[in-house]
Formats: C-alpha cells, structure tokens, sequence
C-alpha cells in the first residue's frame, strides 16, 4: 500500500493535570474520508488542532508523508500550506473581503501570482455559487456562505489534506446541507478529509471509515456500514442510540427510561 | 474687547500656534511607533524586552509631563546629552504617550480573538505575516478611538511646554498677560486657537474610524 498521507503514531495530549488522548494512532491514505465521531469532550476536536500543531503533543508523533509535525518547528508554516483546516466559527478575516481572504494565504505563504490564484478562486467561488459575493465582506454573508468561502479559501492552498472541524456544528439547520453538500462534492473528487461532525447521516453519506472517539481513545474504527447497521460494541450503540428519540409524541412515554438521555454524556 | 491689541498679538499666536502643532505632531508620531513597539513586544510577550515594556509603561503613565520634561531637560546635559528645548518638548510627548499608546493598541489587540490567529496560522502564514495582515488591521480598527483620544489628550499637553521656555501657545498668553494685563482677549484666543487645532482632530478622528471599521461593522 501506498504511503499514508498522515500518519498519527502513538499521540497522547495532556493539558495540565487532564489527558484528553491517550496513544491515538490513526492513518489516513490518499482520496480517503475518515469520519471522526464520539460523545462531546471526546478529544475529536483536540486531534484535529494536534494534526496542525496548534496544539502541542506530549508523546508520540504525528507526520504528513514523511514529514513530522512539530510544534515550535521551522518548517512548520510550510507543512501547515498542505493542511487545509476548517473551523466551526468560520474564522474569516473580516476585515478583508471574500476575494482577499482566499487571495492572502496562497500569495504571501505561497508566493503565487495573484492573477492565477484569483481566476481559480473565481472558478471555486462559481462552483459553490457565491461568485457574485467576492467582493462582499464575511458579515454581508450567511453562516452557511461564510462556510462555503472558508472551504474555498482552505482549498485554494492546495492542501493534501482537508480537516474539518464541526464545520455546521454553529449553523442554522437550514443552512447545514449547503455546506455539507460542498463537502460531499470534494468527497466525489476524492480529496483526503478527516471529518469530525455530530451529523450522523452526513458521516455515513461521505466516510469511507468511522472512528469512535471516546474519552481520548478509538474505541472502533470500521465502514459505515458496519458502524450504523451492525455496531460490534456496546459503545457505539449506546453512542448511536443518543441520536434517536425514543419518544414519538408528547405523551408518548414509552421507553424514556432504558436509553440514554441526550445528548448522552456517560458511557460504562 | 480691545480689539486692535487682538489684530496686534494675532501673528504672535499664529507662530506660537504652528509650534505647538509642530511638536505636537512629531510627540505625537514618535508616541504611536513606541506604542506599537511596547504592545507587539508584550503580545508576543519577547522575555526581557516585555518586563521593559510594562516598567516604562507604569513609570511614564503614573508621572506628570511636567517632572518628565524636567527630568529631560535639566538632566539629559548633565549626563552629556546636549539638547534643545524643542527636542526636549518631542521626547517628552513621545516618552508620556508611548504607554498611552500602548494601551490603546493593547486594548485592539486583545479584542481580535485568539482562533483568527490560529486560522491564519493554519493556512501556513508565518508569525509575523499573521500579524502584519490578519492581526494588526483588525486591531488597529478597534483602537482608532482610543487613539485619537490620546491625540487630543497629548496635543493638550502640550501647554505644560512653556516651563521649559518653548513659545507655545500656552508660553505667549502668559507672556502677554504678563506683559500688558489683557487677560481677557489673551485668554479667549487662547481657547480659540487651541480649539481650531483640536476640533479637527477631533473630527479626522471620527471620519478616519468610520473608514477603517466600515469592513467589519457597516457604515
């Protein structure tokens, strides 16, 4: 098999006196989506900011290629190019417009000729639809487009890798699928994503493996198919269950007391 | 009113004015790039040079320009640093509002939250460029009011000049009074021409906000 594009070896992070993972390894081959779910303080999000060091590790390593990620390192800026990051909270620079936030990270961090990055920018922007909004600024714009552009300005880099981290988790309702939908359509371009969500439907749609996530341990790492339809562990059933209602109406108060509340938070 | 000794006195507020301003300005630029230097070295909290910062912070913040000017001027020649009143007036501006500058940037600094750094940070912008085009533009927005009222305080403060015999505008009414006891028309004209060098400030200050928050806030 070929070499992964990131392996994660052995990592564990401690913040002071609380470690949230414990000897998490992890590899993730090119085109492949790997979905990251588990319960709330999981250490999902945590992985994803140790992969581009804006968290530190205290044990193990974390490499794209052959390269190891290090925080604190030289070459840090540059391996950060080739990982594409999105944040929950959209974190556009809102003093720039839609254009010049795609336009500054591929000219300053990678010297290319504006011109170039702004017709591929243009292309991307057209793709998603929001052609019409470069020149607006981040606050003219929905959740959901200011998610889109911050998937376009992750993508203009060119990464080998796409992290997303609970990018619909601060939207509407309405405006998850736009989003989700984007994410779809780089799945089809079989671009690397390691995806952590709490949208269980999208997790299946676009993996093409699950990772259970609890308590800073991978608890299963399978197909989708085998995760939703034939969960092995108690785990991830219990976890699966936390998304059901077992109540079908008000009144209905059939079998509230032997599942897990929601969200569910303990696990035995 | 005595107003053929107002005509008379004009040209002599008109010198003592364009001083004024002329200190006030240079003070008030060489305050800004202190300023800046102070809050970037204590927000990348540099070792040494950030304790530096804060003792020079606290020292000029918490002593009047009066004792700081007289600090410059009587003692910087007995420690063989020659200098002239003039020189003296901008280092002082420059010495009293390079903290309240570097509090004012603080203060935008701050308010630009932690995960903009890190999302410029993870599209692979090294330190200093995060600051220079993501940080810095977002700060300095935030602290435009801030500055421009240290502005307006610091061109104030410039009428404690006349104690080290510069011929402000502060230094020629008092001379005048001194001289011919019209207290009255050199007080009224002292409270115009002070007010014809701050009240465009002032309003620079609000028109100059506007442009730069117009990206983040709206009109």
């Amino acid at each position: 098999m070929a070499e992964p594009v990131l392996t994660i070896e052995h990592v564990m992070k401690k913040y002071e006196s609380q470690t949230v993972l414990y000897d998490v390894s992890l590899q993730v081959h090119k085109g492949e989506v790997i979905v990251i779910v588990g319960p709330s303080g999981s250490g999902k999000s945590t992985l994803l900011r140790c992969i581009n060091a804006l968290e530190e590790i205290q044990n193990g390593e974390i490499r794209l290629g052959d390269q190891p990620i290090r925080s604190g390192a030289k070459d840090l800026p540059q391996i950060r190019q080739k990982i594409g990051m999105v944040f929950q909270s959209y974190e556009l620079f809102p003093h720039l417009t839609v254009m010049n936030n795609i336009l500054l990270a591929p000219m300053k961090a990678q010297h290319r000729q504006k011109e170039e990055v702004k017709a591929e920018a243009m292309t991307l922007l057209t793709r998603i639809g929001l052609a019409d909004k470069a020149d607006s600024y981040p606050r003219q714009l929905s959740g959901g487009q200011k998610q889109r552009v911050a998937i376009v300005r992750a993508l203009c880099m060119h990464p080998e890798i796409l992290l997303f981290d609970e990018v619909t988790a601060a939207l509407d309702p309405e405006m998850v699928r736009e989003v989700l939908e984007v994410i779809l359509q780089l799945a089809d371009q079989n671009k690397t994503m390691l995806i952590v969500t709490h949208e269980m439907q999208f997790a299946r749609a676009v993996a093409d493996r699950i990772i259970l996530l609890e308590e800073g341990k991978i608890r299963d790492d399978t197909t989708p198919e085998e995760f939703f339809d034939h969960p092995k562990t108690e785990l991830a059933r219990r976890f699966l269950q936390s998304f059901e209602y077992s109540r079908t109406s008000k009144g209905d108060n059939q079998g509230l007391s032997d599942r897990p509340r929601i969200p569910s938070a303990q696990y035995s | 009113m005595d107003w053929e000794y107002v005509a008379k006195i004009l040209p002599l507020y008109g010198k003592a004015a364009v001083l004024t301003v002329r200190i006030g300005v240079l003070g008030i630029l060489f305050a800004i790039l202190v300023g800046l230097l102070c809050s970037v070295v204590r927000q990348m909290k540099i070792p040494v040079l950030k304790q530096l910062a804060s003792v020079y912070i606290e020292l000029s913040r918490n002593t009047p320009l009066l004792v700081q000017l007289f600090f410059i001027y009587y003692g910087l020649p007995k420690i063989g640093i020659k200098t002239d009143p003039e020189t003296c007036g901008v280092a002082g501006l420059a010495f009293l509002g390079g903290s309240y500058m570097a509090e004012a940037f603080r203060s935008g600094l701050e308010a630009v939250g932690k995960i903009q750094h890190e999302s410029a940070l993870s599209l692979g912008l090294t330190g200093l460029q995060t600051f220079r085009y993501v940080i810095l533009p977002q700060a300095f927005a935030i602290s435009i009011p801030g500055i421009t009222a240290n502005v307006i305080f610091l061109l104030k403060e410039t009428s404690v000049f006349s104690a080290i015999s510069l011929m402000d505008l502060m230094f020629t009414a008092k001379d005048q009074i001194g001289l011919y006891y019209k207290t009255t028309e050199c007080l009224v004209l002292l409270v115009v021409f002070y007010l014809l060098i701050l009240l465009p400030v002032s309003l620079l200050g609000s028109l100059l906000e506007r442009r730069v928050r117009h990206a983040e806030f709206g009109t």
